[in-house]
């Protein structure tokens, strides 16, 4: 026996490594468990990309103004604020009570910082160009913010929501450096403190004892679950692990329909789901009317309705509908039946040199993910179909096709698509202006471009929508991309949780939620 | 044996560059940059950083830097986890990693070596045939199978035990993933120790052992068992190489924060460093295993010299 | 179950696996790649030749689990053979020639071994552009090792026996003895030993398709059906069921398969 010490050692070790991890019961009836499905990369404002970063952000941090659980504007860290008359000035008036979470006043002056360091190019922000409308911002005093405007821009409040303008606890950046954001570090203004966070497991938050609006918090603590899965997020739900999903996998959705109607919460999203064709290239250079043709054979109804399946809506317009201020243009066919567009699409494809002898042969590429391939292998089939058009599959990972993209030498269609940061159909017209570096499908239009420079212009905020919705128009006549769908959120909440909102910018605060009071 | 050990050290080292050569260059061969998202970014800004992170270096330049950091133990800054070093990121994952890795082997060794002994003792009998039977199944069932269903039925049909790892949960959040990771292997285990078992039982000195009047459970404990041991021994490299396989899959499923996840992320987001770190770390650690597992061979079995 | 009778009995169950994944797609009139958005994750029935019922997408998923099966196998043969290839050259060279040769090959096997490979696999997986050869490629470089070591093992005792002595002394060239002497003699061997990479190829293509790096669509493998068939397995289990049936059944048989043959061998060696 004595001679076999080893392997029972080994049993030791590993049972010693196991009991090492107590049972931490420390899950308290007031902590909210939500889902996010990656881990924020950073919660460094400026060099977060996510919109799992943001989510968190708008959790701990505060900006000037913010949005209530149905996505209505409100004052946040200010009290008011006045526009000049030239629709070019914005004075905001801080809160005297605003606190950071050391117990430090929030001043304009860490407005100004916040900003200066978004836009200097050594930060390397995502974001660096988010506020490029804006010339000038000063402090006045403590209290009083002053913002100048190189052009009328009615989406600005929408852009202040944003993590990316929010301030920054001056202090800390100079004591910790860019590391101002870990742990233990980060001093933060809003209801929410980062108590802990643990790679690829949980981001954990705290109540701020120093938040101005503390007495209105109701949650104690938040935990964010990094579950890469959707499917474990379901799992968890159903085993009241979670409260809150950060969406519902795909395959589920029909069984959660049917099963938890009351707790699934569906709402339409500012986001566009498209398919881009590469126009530096054959066969989509120079030949609106093959892209029409192939736009026009996809059936959107179908696609929506038994393939993704959640409650996504066809889009026929390029800019999702709830816009704010805005009624996008649809496509010319969108009034027809899909037989009529089918049909109109063969005579397209005929037209184009194309045919049963000669039919088109081309790549699709997509990333991979399971909606993706379930979309990509209908639309094949559609195509094949409806044109006899031969596509080949192209699966690639999410960076590969990126590349791909930008380099354009290799795609023909590729999948893609667009999340609005704030609340205006310029947020999704902008990326199709020729020297926009996310113009993704290299769409080149004079007319397009100088519609949309002269919407900028625009002090009238009508006048404005009319300029934004003729390019759209313009655009949408080209065909640069197909629109397929439109992103709608999917989440489940559970009936514990009060005070959840649904709205256009999937944005849920954690600090207007609270536990239904135990009976 | 010391100089054994010894000339093992160093042999391992140029295993250790062709690794991290051979990782670096696929890493950086793959198309994509850890930077590129939908939201294109204007080239000023792109250039920035990718000075910060010296990826406008030519590739020998920074395989150079690479390795000049290797040598005093960083392993560089994660490109998808801006404010964490991969040393650090490694510090967080492997802990869990291990702690299943290793709890799964015990468990496999605990009951694979016992269904594998019983298995031998009772050869031939209506035990032994549903032994072998459970462990043929535990081999063809691939984890990715098994796991969604245990979590299916276990958790969400029968909330017996909790559908995923929680950084507050206690043991209970082991269970599901250990048990998971360790089915295979325990399959594999009982088979070898069922095979060598009954091999030694037939020899001579067990025979010995028995006419000495010794009980069944005495002559396995004390003679039999520490030389059916040896295949099983030998099998250890495979097994950590498989539980390395499989614990991808469990903590992918049971959203787990190990090593196995953060490389199927790194290696999805071209986080460079993170997913060489995770290569160089997993191969040092390997190789130090199987230097130890030649060193306890030779403990169990003397008629093993070194060289 | 003797040797011989599992021989029997798991070899006959894989040729018929594979003679019907081979013919099953001739006669059902469906095919693997045609969508039916009307038909959705429907129960297996007669009713539309759906014997296996449909898939998320409508698509037929008798022919497809079929079609499955065919990537499958042919995946896992070829890998298996891939590493067949560099194994049993690699271990024949070190065995022959012996000495100092026979030490370093062998010790750069022992490092080999050290690698995490399952790593560099998924590496070449997301670095390339996905294709069979690839897959191929990247599995078989994974097996080859355990391949190499047991040839050379075989190999060096080979070459101690008369007939290769023989045939040494009448300065018949090492290559020559190579092909013509010991490779025949190491069949058995290898036969079970390619035996036993197969169902451990299988395992790593479905694990590749767990991570989506699988064969692309509309193609599929059993590893692909079955993942699929893991996400919707609450609402039509079949698409789970018949797939992973499947899946353990090629697993289970050649691993008896092997399991058998080396019992055959071992007893023939034995005479």
């Amino acid at each position: 026996m004595s001679s076999l010490r080893y392997l029972p050692l080994l049993v030791l070790l590993s049972l010693a490594t196991i009991s090492g991890c107590t049972d931490r019961s420390a899950v308290t009836a007031n902590t909210l468990q939500r889902a996010i499905p990656t881990d924020p990369e950073t919660l460094d404002q400026h060099k977060a990309r996510t919109t799992q970063a943001a989510d968190i952000l708008r959790d701990v941090s505060e900006g000037l103004v913010s949005y209530s659980p149905d996505g209505e504007l409100v004052p946040a860290a200010t009290t008011s604020w006045d526009l000049a008359d030239d629709g070019l000035t914005y004075t905001f008036h801080l809160r005297e009570d605003a606190k950071w979470s050391n117990g430090d006043p929030v001043i304009a002056e860490h407005f100004v910082a916040g900003v200066e360091r978004l836009i200097d190019p050594e930060t390397a922000a995502f974001y660096a160009e988010f506020l490029s409308d804006v010339s000038n911002i000063e402090a006045a005093d403590d209290l009083t913010l002053v913002l100048t405007l190189r052009r009328p821009t009615p989406y600005l409040l929408s852009l202040l929501t944003h993590p990316a303008t929010f301030p920054i606890h001056t202090p800390s950046l100079a004591e910790h450096g860019d590391g101002f954001a870990r742990p233990g570090k980060f001093v933060s203004n809003g209801a929410y403190v980062l108590d802990a966070w643990v790679p690829g497991s949980v981001v954990s938050l705290r109540r701020n004892e120093h938040y101005w609006n503390n007495a209105a918090t109701s949650i104690d603590k938040v935990n964010y679950h990094i579950l890469v899965q959707d499917s474990s997020e379901l799992n968890r739900y159903r085993t009241g692990e979670l409260q809150i999903t950060s969406t519902v996998p795909p395959d589920n959705f029909a069984q959660v329909q049917a099963e938890l109607a009351d707790e699934l919460h569906v709402s339409t999203y500012l986001g566009v789901y498209y398919y881009g064709f590469n126009l530096s290239r054959p066969p989509f250079k120079d030949n609106p009317e093959l892209r029409q043709a192939l736009s026009m054979a996809i059936d959107r109804e179908q696609l929506t309705t038994k393939v993704t399946g959640r409650g996504e809506a066809p889009a026929y317009s390029w800019v999702p509908p709830g816009a704010n201020n805005y009624e996008p243009p649809a496509l010319s066919y969108s009034g027809m039946t899909q037989a009529e567009r089918n049909r109109v699409a063969r005579n397209l494809y005929k037209a184009a040199g194309y045919g049963e002898d000669n039919p088109l042969q081309i790549e699709l590429r997509y990333n991979t993910s399971d909606t993706q391939r379930r979309v990509a292998v209908a639309i094949q089939s559609m195509w094949k179909e409806t044109l006899g058009v031969e596509t080949t599959l192209v699966n690639e990972e999410f960076q590969v096709l990126l590349a791909n993209i930008r380099q354009g030498d290799i795609t023909q269609v590729f999948r893609s698509s667009w999340i609005g940061d704030y609340d205006d159909a310029h947020a999704f017209l902008k990326i199709l202006e020729s020297d926009n570096p996310a113009n993704s499908p290299g769409y080149e239009s004079e007319e397009f471009d100088s519609l949309m420079q002269r919407a900028a212009i625009q002090t009238d905020l009508d006048s404005r929508r009319l300029y934004l919705e003729e390019a759209e128009r313009v655009m949408l006549a080209d065909h640069p991309a197909i629109p397929i769908y439109f992103y709608v959120s999917k989440h489940l909440v559970s009936p514990e949780i009060e005070g959840w909102g649904d709205n256009v910018l999937d944005y849920h605060y954690s600090q207007h939620l609270s536990f239904k009071a135990a009976q | 044996m010391l100089r054994y050990t010894l000339l093992r050290i160093v042999g391992a080292i140029p295993t250790l560059l062709l690794v991290i050569v051979l990782a670096f260059l696929m890493v950086h061969a793959a198309p994509g940059g850890p930077f590129d998202d939908e939201r294109a970014l204007p080239p000023e800004i792109e250039a920035n950083i990718a000075a910060a992170y010296h990826l406008d270096e030519p590739l020998p330049k920074q395989l150079l830097r690479y390795m000049g950091g290797l040598l005093q133990g960083d392993l560089g800054p994660s490109y998808r986890y801006r404010d964490y070093s991969v040393n650090e990121l490694i510090g967080v994952g492997f802990p869990y990693s291990l702690r299943i890795g290793a709890s799964a082997m015990a468990l496999a060794l605990l009951v694979g070596v016992g269904a594998g002994t019983i298995a031998a003792l009772r050869q031939g009998t209506l035990l032994d045939r549903v032994v072998m039977g459970f462990s043929m199944i535990g081999i063809s069932i691939p984890v990715l199978v098994v796991a969604p269903v245990l979590v299916l039925l276990l958790a969400v049909k029968l909330h017996w035990l909790p559908a995923g790892w929680s950084e507050t949960g206690g043991l209970r959040h082991y269970l599901l993933p250990v048990i998971t990771l360790a089915l295979p292997q325990i399959a594999y285990i009982a088979r070898l120790t069922r095979a060598s078992m009954i091999d030694v039982l037939s020899r001579d000195f067990i025979r010995t052992a028995y006419a000495q009047g010794l009980g069944t459970a005495t002559v396995v404990r004390v003679h039999a068992l520490k030389p059916a041991m040896l295949p099983v021994l030998s099998y250890m490299g495979p097994a950590i190489a498989a539980i390395l396989t499989g614990s991808v899959v469990v903590e992918e499923i049971f959203g787990i924060p190990g090593l196995g996840q953060f490389f199927i992320g790194g290696a999805l987001n071209r986080d460079y460093t993170l997913v060489l770190g995770i290569v160089v770390f997993y191969a040092t650690l390997i190789i130090a295993l199987n230097l130890l597992v030649d060193i306890l061979y030779g403990v169990i079995d003397p008629r093993v010299r070194y060289r | 179950m003797s040797g011989n009778r599992t021989i029997k009995v798991t070899g006959t169950l894989l040729l018929l696996i594979t003679v019907m994944a081979l013919v099953g797609p001739w006669i059902n009139p469906n095919d693997y790649m045609t969508m039916d958005l009307d038909r959705i994750l429907r129960s297996p029935s007669a009713a539309g030749m759906h014997w296996f019922g449909t898939d998320g997408l409508g698509r037929d998923l008798f022919v497809r689990t079929m079609h499955g099966i065919r990537v499958t196998m042919l995946v896992a043969i070829v890998a298996s053979l891939v590493s067949l290839v560099i194994g049993v050259a690699y271990g024949a060279i070190a065995g022959f020639v012996g000495g100092r040769v026979d030490a370093v090959m062998m010790r750069l096997v022992d490092t080999l071994y050290a690698l995490p490979f399952i790593f560099f696999v998924i590496l070449l997986m997301v670095a390339f552009e996905r294709n069979f050869l690839l897959i191929f490629v990247a599995i078989g470089a994974i097996n080859w090792l355990d391949m190499a070591r047991i040839v050379r093992g075989q190999t060096l005792s080979l070459r101690e026996r008369e007939f290769v002595e023989a045939a040494r002394l009448t300065g018949v060239s090492a290559a020559r003895i190579i092909f013509r002497h010991i490779a025949p003699n190491l069949m058995g061997i290898v036969i079970v030993y390619v035996t036993l990479t197969i169902p451990q190829a299988i395992l790593v293509e479905s694990f590749l398709s767990f991570l989506g790096l699988g064969v692309q669509e509309p193609q599929t493998s059993l590893g692909a059906l079955v993942d699929a068939g893991v996400n919707q397995m609450e609402r039509a289990a079949f698409t789970l069921l018949i797939p992973a049936t499947l899946l353990a059944a090629i697993l289970m048989c050649f691993n008896f398969l092997g399991d058998g043959l080396r019992d055959y061998f071992d007893a023939r060696h034995s005479q």
